[in-house]
């Protein structure tokens, strides 16, 4: 048998070279906010693991750097990603000295880079294997329930991202919480009025540009200075409406800051009703009207049906765009993620600003999995404008 | 019966339908032919209200079209589109119940209209109901898109180019089809072709379309003896009139008293077909015959013949 080399594996290979023998593994700090010393995998991890951990990076290059069936890269990618997992917990034990609990240990460069080498591994095994909807989904939920059990196991605990959760478990699960309602609140909101929007440009010609360009514009004002423009518009509401104030509605918190991402959401939803609605076939509209469905009975049983795909598009460039900008609404007391990303920026404390921008990223990447499924799903629907 | 008075539709400068007045008996075919563009597609969408009239009127049974709302009109007449127009997102079965669905029938019936429908255009219900349009061929989806028009039976059927995707075999027997089905529930049938063979066999009446005026409404026959103008001569071909002549009656009416050698021809073909048929067998004389098999007689090289000619 010829063996063939795979060129994206010789990228990862040199990916993971790098890290397993030139980048430091993880990251040794006498307190919070010192700066860290470097620690190798030799050095981070009780001995023999760390040899075998260097053993299990070459044998993996070579299985990366020829071309494996998909399968076997696959499983390969998952496995290393749980191994680097686990390990990176043990390190953490490993270099805190007993009864010390102002050490901090924290993955380094080398960790990310073989993190991010198995991941890639990983992503483009499944890429080529091409998965159902339904697998990936699958796929994820594993994911998920994996890190949740290392998470609820302890086997973490000692990293200080942890001991940064530690000290405010209680904060983080109400900042969540608030996050999670600015993102998908903004986003039903827009839905809510979008869609009908939406609907109405396409009906009336004479809407559509004007109600687009609007939107166009208010895509482009920084989110900064939104929130600046919106203080005196919600501060009059507060002053001015009965019953504005004891929901909450002021210059400056969250309300404010869910108007921002109800703004920002609108483009998109907007957007592509309008592109989906235009995109039904002509014929079918024809026939619909033409068989005798009011325009009621057309809207719902086959402009909105054939649309569909196109505007749930839309909706998830929504929901990922304000699962990311909703960290913004810290700056303004709005809550969310945003506030660990703003304080450990103010106390220079990395752990802490990965404390916020971890979760953030990890709901994003969920959320477009979730929805891309969802798209496909839709459009697979035999017939469906794509 | 559909009573179009001095009806005209303009687009802008244009006018696409000039001032046409023309009744429609009830019960009959009536075939409209014309150049690409000619506005025949228009005329027909007045009917149904699709598209608005600039002015004039249209009476269905003595009523002014423009007396319900446009979408319960819509009910009531079957409306074949050019193309299919069938919906992608639904399956055949459910397409051709659509309208059905809409007057709210039950379910039990639908789905008995629905059977009846794919099997009458020769589409197994099993297979094809199921299917999405995509996977139809587009003589398939075209015969669907005439099933939907009808699943509702209604009094009158609009057809625009309806069996122009059938390969001739088939187009011959949905031609059958239609014949049969118009004479079964009595319907008003208003069609568009550009297949002037079509217009000759199917119609009781012609209507010639030239830049958006009727420049002809008249019945085949009559039509083929005085032609009222050149294009209506070149549009039906000059070179073709004995044979245009003979595909619009049937075998049954040339039947003669007698016997005959050879392959007997059923009584419902076209005389263009037997005449085919005759001189492919090289007979002066053919077998006639029943649709339950009976021998109703002959029919003759000599008896086309006559009926071939220009009528006195
Ligand atoms: N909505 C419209 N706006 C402007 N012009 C139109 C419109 N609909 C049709 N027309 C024009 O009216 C004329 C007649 O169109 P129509 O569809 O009735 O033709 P047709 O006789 O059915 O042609 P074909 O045999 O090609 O189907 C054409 O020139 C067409 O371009
Ligand atoms: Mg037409």
């Amino acid at each position: 048998m010829r063996l063939k080399i795979d060129k994206l594996g010789v990228v990862i290979a040199a990916l993971l070279a790098y890290g397993a023998f030139l980048a430091p593994f993880a990251q040794f700090r006498a307190n919070r906010i010192v700066p860290g010393e470097a620690r190798s995998i030799l050095e981070a991890l009780p001995a023999g693991l760390g040899a075998a951990l260097l053993a299990f990076v070459m044998i993996s290059i070579i299985l990366i750097v020829l071309k494996t069936p998909t399968i076997v890269r696959l499983v390969l990618g998952l496995v290393a990603l749980l191994v680097l997992a686990v390990l990176i917990g043990l390190s953490a034990g490993h270099l805190t000295p007993p009864e010390n609990t102002y050490a901090r240990v924290s993955p380094a460069s080398g960790f990310w880079l073989l993190s991010f080498a198995f991941a890639l591994v990983t992503a483009d095994a499944l890429a080529r294997l091409k998965l159902s909807p339904f697998a990936r989904v699958a796929l994820l939920a594993a994911v998920a329930g994996a890190i949740a059990a290392l998470l609820m196991s302890g086997a973490w605990d000692g990293l200080s991202i942890l001991k940064e959760y530690g000290s405010r478990a209680e904060t983080f699960w109400l900042e969540a919480s608030r996050h999670v309602v600015l993102a998908l609140g903004s986003l039903a909101a827009a839905t809510l009025v979008g869609l009908p929007l939406g609907i109405l440009c396409h009906r009336v010609e004479a809407l559509r540009a004007g109600v687009l360009n609007v939107l166009n514009i208010i895509q482009t004002i920084p989110s900064i200075a939104l929130f600046g423009l919106l203080i005196a518009p919600l501060g009059w509401i507060a002053l001015h409406v009965p019953g504005a104030q004891a929901h909450g509605i002021r210059g400056i918190g969250a309300a404010p800051a869910f108007v921002a991402l109800f703004l920002y959401s609108l483009l998109p939803v907007v957007a592509n009703t309008v592109v989906g609605l235009a995109g039904v076939p002509r014929d079918a509209n024809d026939a619909a009207r033409g068989i005798g469905m009011t325009d009621r009975q057309r809207l719902f049983g086959v402009e909105l049906p054939l649309a569909f795909p196109v505007i749930l598009t839309g909706i998830r460039i929504v929901l990922v765009q304000n699962i990311g900008l909703a960290t913004i609404a810290a700056l303004i007391g709005g809550g969310g993620f945003g506030v660990f990303v703003f304080q450990g920026i103010g106390q220079t404390a990395m752990d802490l600003v990965l404390l916020g921008a971890v979760p953030t990223v990890a709901l994003a990447f969920a959320a477009a999995i979730v929805l891309d499924a969802a798209t496909e799903l839709s459009s697979n629907k035999p017939g469906r404008a794509a | 019966m559909i009573e179009i008075d001095s009806i005209t539709k303009r687009y802008g400068d244009t006018t696409v339908v000039d001032n046409v007045s023309m009744t429609i008996a009830p019960r009959t075919i009536t075939v409209i032919v014309g150049t690409s563009g000619s506005g025949k597609t228009t005329l027909m969408r007045m009917i149904n209200r699709l598209v608005e009239p600039t002015s004039g009127k249209i009476l269905i049974d003595g009523e002014p079209n423009s007396a319900i709302p446009g979408y319960e009109l819509r009910r009531r007449i079957g409306y074949a589109i050019q193309g299919h127009g069938l919906f992608p997102h639904r399956t055949v079965g459910e397409n051709i119940a659509t309208v059905p669905t809409l007057l709210g029938w039950e379910k039990s019936r639908i789905d008995a209209k629905v059977k009846e429908l794919l099997t009458l255009f020769q589409l197994d219900p099993a297979a094809f109901g199921p299917r999405y349009p995509h996977e139809l061929s587009g003589g398939q989806q075209q015969r669907v898109g005439v099933a939907r028009a009808l699943a509702a039976e209604p009094n009158i059927l609009l057809m625009d180019e309806p069996f122009g995707a059938l390969d001739p075999v088939i187009r011959a027997k949905a031609q059958e089809d239609l014949l049969a089905i118009q004479k079964h529930f009595g319907t008003t049938i208003v069609l568009v072709t550009h297949d002037m063979e079509e217009a000759f066999h199917l119609a009781d009446k012609i209507a010639v379309m030239d830049k958006g005026r009727i420049v002809q409404y008249a019945a085949p026959e009559e039509m083929l003896v005085n032609p009222a103008t050149d294009f209506v001569e070149t549009l039906i071909g000059a070179g073709e009139r004995p044979f245009r002549l003979l595909s619009i009656g049937s075998v049954g009416e040339a039947t003669e008293a007698g016997e005959a050698e050879g392959e007997a021809i059923a009584a419902a073909t076209s005389q263009r077909d037997a005449l085919s048929a005759l001189l492919w067998a090289g007979r002066d004389a053919l077998p006639v015959v029943g649709a339950d098999g009976t021998r109703l007689g002959r029919v003759t090289l000599a008896g086309l013949a006559r009926r071939a000619a220009r009528p006195q």
